[in-house]
Order: structure tokens, then C-alpha cells, then sequence
């Protein structure tokens, strides 16, 4: 599976999120911060199924960064997707590069 | 070993009680329990019976839990009668022929209203006050009579006379002693107690003996004559001169009766049979009754424990109670405390009076000046609880007494009574009996806020008077134990939510980042960002959807809609006071068949347009503001709406503008950001169709002016809201709100309702009235400004947004493509559509791409 460029990385405002349309995926692109650092998980909330998680709130919990569904606030870790409120949950994260500000997503 | 058949005759304050403490006591479980309840009802609080016309619902004052009696397997034989009782066989026969055995019986009957035997008294206009059918019929009579006289001025008629007076009734209150309140209060409070109540609009006559009721009169159906020669027309009487225990039953099974009435019991509430029990206000123990529902719940223990001792010594025998207490009559407040009239032989007084403040109090101290025996206090209570602390543990008094009852301004500086100054055996709460030893050991059982306490051992959920002394006990159980009390917002601000507002707002912080780097540690979570967002808003008054904030707020901020399960948004714009022309309705229904969105009614009186998708959230509001609406800030923690009810100018019984008030408030503090959300309510009458009651902030129109509540919420624990102030000019009643909104939005937690922050504020709404009428913190003139300044900065924040080609760009539902959300769909539903579950678009994973109305399958 190959990268596909989606957007710069001056199109996501800091602290925020996107859902990118990647290869017939919802995909949910999170930057934390005014750093050149961008996350990529599934879009869909496990527990509400609805495509949401990229409008959620990035939190930081045990030294790591997640997303809270905006739904039911269940929290997401941005690297791996795993569920913090319930192990046996968790979406699919996807590896993403930088090239000269461009944001490209493998999925 | 079979169960013991226990039998309960009268099901009111105290015979639940009674049930209440057995089947939670060990060895409880051994007895087959039937209760017999004469009234239709099963029991009720009849201590705040009078709330039964303002709020108008039995349920409100039930006593028994759902499914209480079913869970227990009690049998309850509502609305039947014991008529007589059998000794010797044990059996009780009732009114419809049924005969119940009984190993044990307890007697819990009860008092009946006594009626003085005046000449007429049995006529068509005489009334008591003592069951719920006795109010429905006293409000039914109410409805086409102007004038009502209550019978009695003890603390039952005065309680009947602001019932009356609530009603809308001309109120007189007719007593034949001298001076109001003659048990509990000496002639100079009783005194100061009738100037108060007469300024009210409720007129007094004392030393007045009623001889006859004659059904004549010229402007009112019934005259009564005294004997003084003076008469008094009226159109309906309550009687309210004091109860007598209701022993006729106990008379007929030949049990000993005390010579003043009541059913003779021992220190265990045993009767002349051994097998029978009286408990409560049928009861004569030492040759005295007692009319108050603490000495009868004490009954009730002391019965349950006798009973379950079999035999053994039980845990605790009645030694008679004390009859102090603190009541707020026709909103006086009133307090007495033991020896109120000062007949202990050899004791001294010491009075304050002040006339302008209509305050009088007074202690009554023994002989040699270091016991505290009795205390009455008029219009200020606020000393009760240490007062009452101090009689009733015998604790030795200051060098000067009347520092105790000194206002600070006076030189007096009140010796703190400590909590830590209590015995274990101090009864904090005598409503339920709850000593500070049990509230230690509650606390060191891990409930360490109030609200936990109350549930945990009942205490302070009675009068609540003893709320700001249960706190302090709290404080300093924690503190010996040394638990500290954390209020850290989360674990990137070791602040509370009011410190950090303050710390905004001294430091003029500006963004979360700021506040961060200064204050907190780490990157920040979905406790924090929100929290510092809101107080931003509320501080700065600033656009909610500045870049830097955007990143701080739930979605429903920064898309400006309250996101459903799918993922859509609704679309609520306002409509302030629930007003709305025909044109701008016919607007909203174009929209709404355009965009095919679900309409409905919500419940805040305005209309609601579900399913909208992000990316037409824009073009859906700028047709609406077009048409005249803007946003309704539907999905904020804000103020929602103002409810209103048609009010004087529609309304044949309205009294004052609903509609104008609310859509006038309503537009004066939308947008403003608050901890959590907040409603209104404004009603033009006392009918109170807005349930103004049921809201964060509640006006109820009166003759002259407003009625201003605070602190009540419907939702998932419904409270009713507090009376703060009453008969309020508009502008009072506005610089009140302006006043009452910063407060809260200062010191709440966040996410804390209006509800919960009353009450775990110490000292409840008496303190809240200090600080928002008496502004005891002395910066209200600084939360109206703040005020002022927000209400100045409104925007609507959808117009604002409109503008913004960049705002707009965040409402596309993908970064890098015109798609729409593939997940959306919708099923046929009432002629309108609902979000298909998961399982329904399983079925049609097939046909994605576009928005679909699925058919469901028949």
C-alpha cells in the first residue's frame, strides 16, 4: 500500500483534528501541536459507529496523547489506536509521512 | 423458627419510620409484617405539608420509596381502618371485616387536629389542617373566597396561615393568648414575630376567644363573634389550635390513657399490655405528649430495638426529647431553644432587639451564668445551631454570654464553637438523631463531602438546619484524619476550576497555552481544555471559535450544533420566551424540507432540526439568519432558554409579563458561557405553568413584582429551586440575575449544575442570599460590571462564522474531498426519519455512496 498525499499540514490548526477520504477510508488525522507531528486512526467511533473520532478532543493521559469520541469521551491512543477505557477495544492507526508540509497517509 | 406476625396500626411519619428502622436492623427479617393505613395514601411528610400547594404533588411529599413495602414483603392495607382489637385473642378487626393475628402490636395513630367547641364549628366553611385531603378541600374552598381565617397561633396555624396566604386568601390568624407562638417564644419575640408577619399582609388578632361561627355576613359568608364583643367576617375558617393524640381505639382495648390523652408507654414505648407498643403522637410518656416528628422517630428506634432485643437489653430507651427547633414561618424565621420562656428558677436573660433589622433574640442562662438553657430568636436563626450545641451538651459558656447573640458590628466576635468542641455523643442532626460520633465514623468510612454524609447517615436531610455544622464536623474529621481534600481540576492543573478563573483573570491570561506553561504541566485532556475554554469565554467575553480556542471545546462548540449518535448535528435556533412569528416559522419549515431534516418540539419551547450534516450546517444558517433567527446556542454550556407561560397579556389569571420578562432575560444573557448549561423559567402566576421551579433560575409573578428562585433542575435529580428573594422590582430582580450568573460562574466547579453547586455550598441558599442581596463579599458592583461587559459583546456566533471563509472551510466533512459522510442513513419513521441502527445499514452495506431512506422491512 503506497502513501496518498491529502493535505498540508498548515490545512490542520493546531491541537486539532481532520477526516481525510483515503482510499475508500474515513481516516481521522490528528495534530497535536504547531509541530510538524500528525496521527492518523480509523474515523469511526468502535463504540458509537458513527464517523466522528476526528472531531474528538487530543488529551494527554500516562505520558501519551489520545483522542476522546466526542460521543461517549472513550479515549484512543493517537499512535496505536488502543482503547483506554476498555482493553479488549481498539482502531485500526495508520503510519503517516511528512514531505515538505505535505500529509500523506497509508491505508 | 416461623416469623413473628407484627401488626402496625397507622402508617404516617413515624409508623414508616418504624418499618424503615426494622427491616434495616439485624433480626428484622424474623417479622411478617401488615400495616394498616387509614388514609388513601401510604405515608407522607406531613412536616412540609404546606409545599403541597406550591408544588401540588402527593409523590412529592411520599415518604415510602417505590416498591419500599413490595421489596419487603409488607402488606399495606391502604385506606382501611383497625376498628377494634381483641387482647386476648391478638387480633386486630378492620372497617371492611378482615381479621389480622399479631404476636405484636404497635400503635402509631397518631394525632387529630383539635377543634374548640365553639358554636358552629362543624359548618360548611371549617377546615383542618392535617392530612393532604384536608388541603385539597381547604384549595378547593380557597378558589371562590377572598377572605380565610386560620384558628390558632402556634406554629401549626402559622404554618396553615402562609398556606392560605400562598393561596392568594386574605389571611387573618385569630389566637386566644396574648402573644403568637406561646410554647416556643416569650412576649417580646412573639411580638416582634407578629410585626413581621403583619407587615406581610396577614393580620393577627391575639387574646381573641371565639364564641360562635355564625353563617351570615356582608361581605363574606360567615361572621365570628368574641367575647370581647368584636366580630370578624370571613369566608372560611381553618382550625390549627394544636393536636391531641389519637387514642380512641386505645381507649376501646382498654389500655391505660395518660389523664392528658395519649396511649401511657414505658422507656422501651411499651403500653399497659406488654405485647403493644405506642410510638409517636399517640403516645404519653411521663405524662406528655409530643407533637414534633423528632421524639417520635425516637420512639420508633427505641420500640424496633426493644422488640429485636427479645428479652435482652435493648440499645436505647426514651428519655424524653428535646423540643427546641427552627422554623421559617410565612418566611420569619424562628428559633427557640429549651427554656424559652425562662421559668428555670434563679436564671438571667440577655436580649438584642433591633427594630430596623427586625431581629430579636434572647438567651436564658442559669443562675451561676455558665449553662446555657434556653434561647428564642426572631428573624435571625443563624445562631441556632451552636446555640442549640451549646444546651443541649451542658458546655460551659464564655465569659460574656451575649457575645453569642452580638452582630459583629457591635464588638461582638462570636466564639467559634468548633466542631472539634463537641462531645461524640453531640446530636448533630435531631431530625434523624445523628450523633458526631457516627458522622466520624461515616467519614472514616470514606464519605467525605456532604452530599455523601446525608445519604450515608441521614443527617441534614430533614430541617437541614444542621447542614453548616455537619460541614464543619466533615472539615474536621478530614482534617484529624489527615485526608487532604483535593479539588484539582485534573492531573494538568493542580487547581480547582474557581482558582484558576481567578488566577485568568488577575494575570490577564489569555489562551490555554498561557495558563499551561504558567500553572499546569503536560499537554492538557478533555477534563482541562474544555474547562479553561469556558472560562476563557466566560472571562474575555471571546469569539468561542478563535483558532486558538478551537482546539479547546467539544465538537458541539466548534461546529455550533449539539452532534447526535450518527455523527449529524441539530440545528435549534432561538427563540427567545419561546415566541415565534408565522413568518419566521414558515422560514424554518422551508430549511427544514430542504435539507430533509427531523423536525420537533424540543423541550426548552423551541424547534428542533435534526440530522443536519457538517457541511450543510453552514448554508442551513445562513438561510435561517436570513429569516430573521439566530443561533440558539443549543449545544453550549450557556444559557439555553427563558420558558415562559402566556402570562398577563393573553392570560386571564396572569398577574405580571411571563413572556416580555423572559424573552427580555432570555436575550440579555444568551451566549454567555457558564460551567454547565443553564435554563430559565418565568411564570405570570402562582400557577407556575412555566415550572419555573424545575429551573436554574425561576420567576413566579406575584401582585407586587417578582418572585425570584434559584438552584433547581428537572433532569436526572430533580430538585426544586430555592426562593432567594420575593417581590422584586424588574430592576432589582435583573442586577439580582447579573449578580447570581457571575457568582456561579466564578465559583462552580465545572460541569456543576446550578443544583449541585448549591448544595455543596456551605451554607447553602441562606449564604448564597448573603452574598447576592446582602453582598457580604462586598464585590457585587464588580460581578455587575463583569456582567455588563458580556452581555455588551454578544455576537451571534453563526453570523460571525458566516463571514469567515476559513471557519468555513472546517465544516467540509473531508479535508481532501467534496464526499459526504457515507455512513448517514436514515429509516422511515412517522412521515419523517430517524438514524438507522447499525444492524439496518449492515443490510445495505451494498448501496453506499449517497444519503438513503431505507425501507424497513414490514
Amino acid at each position: 500500500m503506497s502513501f496518498e498525499t491529502v493535505c498540508h499540514i498548515d490545512d490542520i490548526t493546531p491541537g486539532t483534528g481532520v477526516c481525510a477520504w483515503v482510499n475508500g477510508k474515513q481516516v481521522a488525522l490528528f495534530r497535536p501541536s504547531r509541530d510538524e507531528q500528525v496521527f492518523a486512526l480509523d474515523n469511526m467511533c468502535p463504540f458509537g459507529k458513527a464517523n466522528v473520532l476526528s472531531r474528538g478532543l487530543i488529551a494527554e493521559h500516562q505520558g501519551e496523547l489520545w483522542v476522546a469520541s466526542p460521543l461517549k469521551k472513550q479515549r484512543f491512543n493517537l499512535q496505536d489506536g488502543r482503547c483506554l477505557d476498555d482493553t479488549s477495544v481498539a482502531v485500526a492507526s495508520y503510519a503517516v509521512e511528512l514531505r515538505n508540509g505535505e500529509v500523506a497517509v497509508q491505508a | 423458627m416461623s416469623k413473628q406476625r407484627l401488626v402496625v396500626v397507622g402508617n404516617g411519619m413515624v409508623g414508616h419510620r418504624f418499618i424503615e428502622d426494622m427491616v434495616e436492623k439485624a433480626g428484622g427479617e424474623n417479622y411478617q409484617i401488615t400495616v394498616f393505613c387509614e388514609e388513601p395514601r401510604v405515608a407522607y411528610d406531613r412536616v412540609h405539608l404546606s409545599s403541597y400547594f406550591s408544588h401540588h404533588t402527593a409523590e412529592e411529599l411520599s415518604l415510602v420509596k417505590p416498591d419500599f413495602y413490595q421489596k419487603h414483603a409488607i402488606e399495606v392495607l391502604l385506606g382501611e381502618r383497625a376498628i377494634n382489637v381483641d387482647r386476648h385473642k391478638q387480633i386486630v378487626y378492620s372497617a371492611s371485616g378482615r381479621e389480622v393475628a399479631y404476636d405484636k402490636l404497635i400503635m402509631a395513630t397518631g394525632a387529630y387536629p383539635f377543634v374548640p367547641p365553639i358554636q358552629g364549628n362543624d359548618s360548611k366553611g371549617c377546615f383542618v389542617y392535617r392530612t393532604i385531603e384536608d388541603l385539597k378541600a381547604i384549595e378547593l374552598c380557597a378558589k371562590h373566597s377572598k377572605r380565610g381565617v386560620v384558628i390558632g397561633g402556634g406554629l401549626l396555624g402559622l404554618e396553615a396561615a402562609g398556606a392560605l396566604k400562598a393561596l392568594g386568601i386574605d389571611t387573618h390568624v385569630v389566637e386566644f393568648a396574648p402573644k403568637l407562638m406561646a410554647e416556643q417564644l416569650d412576649q417580646a419575640g412573639g411580638d416582634q414575630l407578629r410585626r413581621k408577619i403583619e407587615r406581610m399582609g396577614v393580620q393577627v388578632h391575639t387574646s381573641k376567644n371565639t364564641l360562635e361561627i355564625a353563617a351570615e355576613g356582608e361581605s363574606c359568608r360567615n361572621t365570628m363573634h368574641f367575647a370581647d364583643g368584636s366580630h370578624l367576617e370571613t369566608d372560611f375558617i381553618v382550625f390549627s389550635a394544636g393536636i391531641r393524640p389519637q387514642d380512641k381505639l386505645a381507649k376501646q382495648m382498654g389500655l391505660e390513657i395518660a389523664p392528658r390523652g395519649g396511649i401511657v408507654i414505658n422507656d422501651f414505648c411499651q403500653s399497659s399490655d406488654d405485647n403493644i407498643y405506642a410510638i409517636g403522637e399517640c403516645a404519653s410518656w411521663n405524662n406528655s405528649f409530643f407533637g414534633l416528628v423528632a421524639p417520635g422517630y425516637k420512639m420508633a428506634t427505641v420500640a424496633v430495638d426493644h422488640l429485636l432485643a427479645d428479652g435482652a437489653a435493648p440499645n436505647s430507651q426514651f428519655e424524653g426529647a428535646d423540643m427546641s427547633a427552627k422554623l421559617k414561618l410565612l418566611g420569619v424565621k424562628v428559633g427557640s431553644i429549651g427554656d424559652a420562656n425562662g421559668r428555670t428558677p434563679g436564671c438571667k436573660s440577655y436580649v438584642y432587639q433591633n427594630e430596623e433589622a427586625e431581629v430579636y433574640k434572647r438567651l436564658i442562662v442559669s443562675e451561676d451564668n455558665k449553662k446555657l438553657l434556653g434561647a428564642v430568636l426572631v428573624g435571625d436563626t443563624s445562631d441556632y445551631g451552636d446555640l442549640l450545641q451549646l444546651a443541649l451538651n451542658e458546655i460551659d459558656l464564655p465569659e460574656h454570654p451575649d457575645a453569642l447573640i452580638l452582630p459583629a458590628h457591635a464588638g461582638g466576635e462570636k466564639p467559634a464553637l468548633g466542631a472539634d468542641a463537641l462531645p461524640d455523643s453531640a446530636v448533630i442532626c435531631s431530625c434523624f438523631d445523628v450523633t458526631k460520633g457516627k458522622i466520624a465514623q461515616a467519614v472514616s468510612e470514606g464519605h467525605h463531602t456532604v452530599a455523601e454524609l446525608k445519604a450515608a447517615t441521614g443527617a441534614g436531610t430533614g430541617c437541614g438546619g444542621c447542614l453548616p455544622l455537619l460541614g464543619s464536623v466533615l472539615n474536621a474529621e478530614l482534617a484529624k484524619a489527615g485526608v487532604e481534600v483535593t479539588n484539582h481540576l485534573c492531573e494538568h492543573f493542580a487547581y480547582s476550576r474557581q482558582e484558576l478563573l481567578h488566577l485568568i483573570r488577575i494575570e490577564e491570561i489569555k489562551s490555554f497555552d498561557a495558563l499551561l506553561e504558567k500553572y499546569g504541566q503536560g499537554y492538557g485532556c478533555e477534563v482541562c481544555k474544555p474547562a479553561v475554554g469556558s472560562i476563557l469565554a466566560s472571562v474575555w467575553g471571546e469569539h468561542i471559535l478563535k483558532p486558538e480556542l478551537v482546539k479547546l471545546h467539544d465538537t458541539n462548540d466548534n461546529f455550533l450544533g449539539n452532534m447526535q449518535k450518527d455523527g449529524s448535528y441539530s440545528v435549534i435556533p432561538r427563540m427567545a420566551g419561546g415566541e415565534v412569528t408565522p413568518q419566521a416559522l414558515a422560514a424554518l419549515a422551508q430549511v427544514a424540507e430542504d435539507y430533509s431534516l427531523y423536525t420537533k418540539v424540543t423541550g426548552a419551547q423551541r424547534i428542533g432540526l435534526f440530522g443536519a450534516q457538517k457541511d450543510d450546517l453552514p448554508a442551513i444558517w445562513q438561510r435561517l439568519i436570513d429569516a430573521g433567527f439566530e443561533t440558539g446556542q443549543a449545544y453550549a454550556k450557556a444559557l439555553r432558554m427563558a420558558k415562559t407561560c402566556v402570562g398577563s397579556t393573553w392570560c386571564r389569571y396572569g398577574v405580571q409579563d411571563s413572556v416580555g420578562l423572559g424573552v427580555k432575560i432570555e436575550n440579555r444573557y444568551k451566549g454567555i458561557r457558564t460551567p454547565h448549561k443553564m435554563k430559565f423559567g418565568v411564570s405570570g402566576c402562582t400557577r407556575e405553568c412555566a415550572e419555573a421551579q424545575g429551573k436554574d433560575l425561576g420567576i413566579i409573578a406575584t401582585d407586587a413584582g417578582w418572585n425570584m428562585y434559584v438552584c433547581g433542575n428537572g433532569g436526572m435529580k430533580p430538585r426544586h429551586a430555592d426562593l432567594l428573594a420575593s417581590d422584586l422590582s424588574e430592576t432589582t430582580l435583573i442586577q439580582y440575575i447579573d449578580r447570581f450568573m457571575m457568582f456561579y460562574i466564578r465559583t462552580a466547579a465545572p460541569l456543576q449544575r446550578t443544583s449541585v453547586w448549591l448544595e455543596n455550598m456551605e451554607g447553602g441558599i441562606d449564604y448564597l442570599r448573603e452574598v447576592i442581596v446582602n453582598d457580604k463579599l462586598g464585590f457585587n458592583t464588580q460581578l455587575e460590571s463583569d456582567l455588563a461587559k458580556l452581555v455588551a459583546e454578544y455576537r451571534c456566533e453563526w453570523a460571525d462564522t458566516l463571514e469567515s471563509e476559513r471557519q468555513l472551510k472546517r465544516f467540509n466533512h473531508f479535508i481532501n474531498s467534496d464526499k459526504r459522510d457515507d455512513n448517514l442513513m436514515f429509516v422511515d419513521e412517522r412521515e419523517q426519519h430517524r438514524p438507522a441502527s447499525f444492524e439496518e445499514k449492515q443490510r445495505t452495506l451494498q448501496a453506499k455512496g449517497d444519503i438513503l431512506h431505507l425501507e424497513l422491512e414490514a
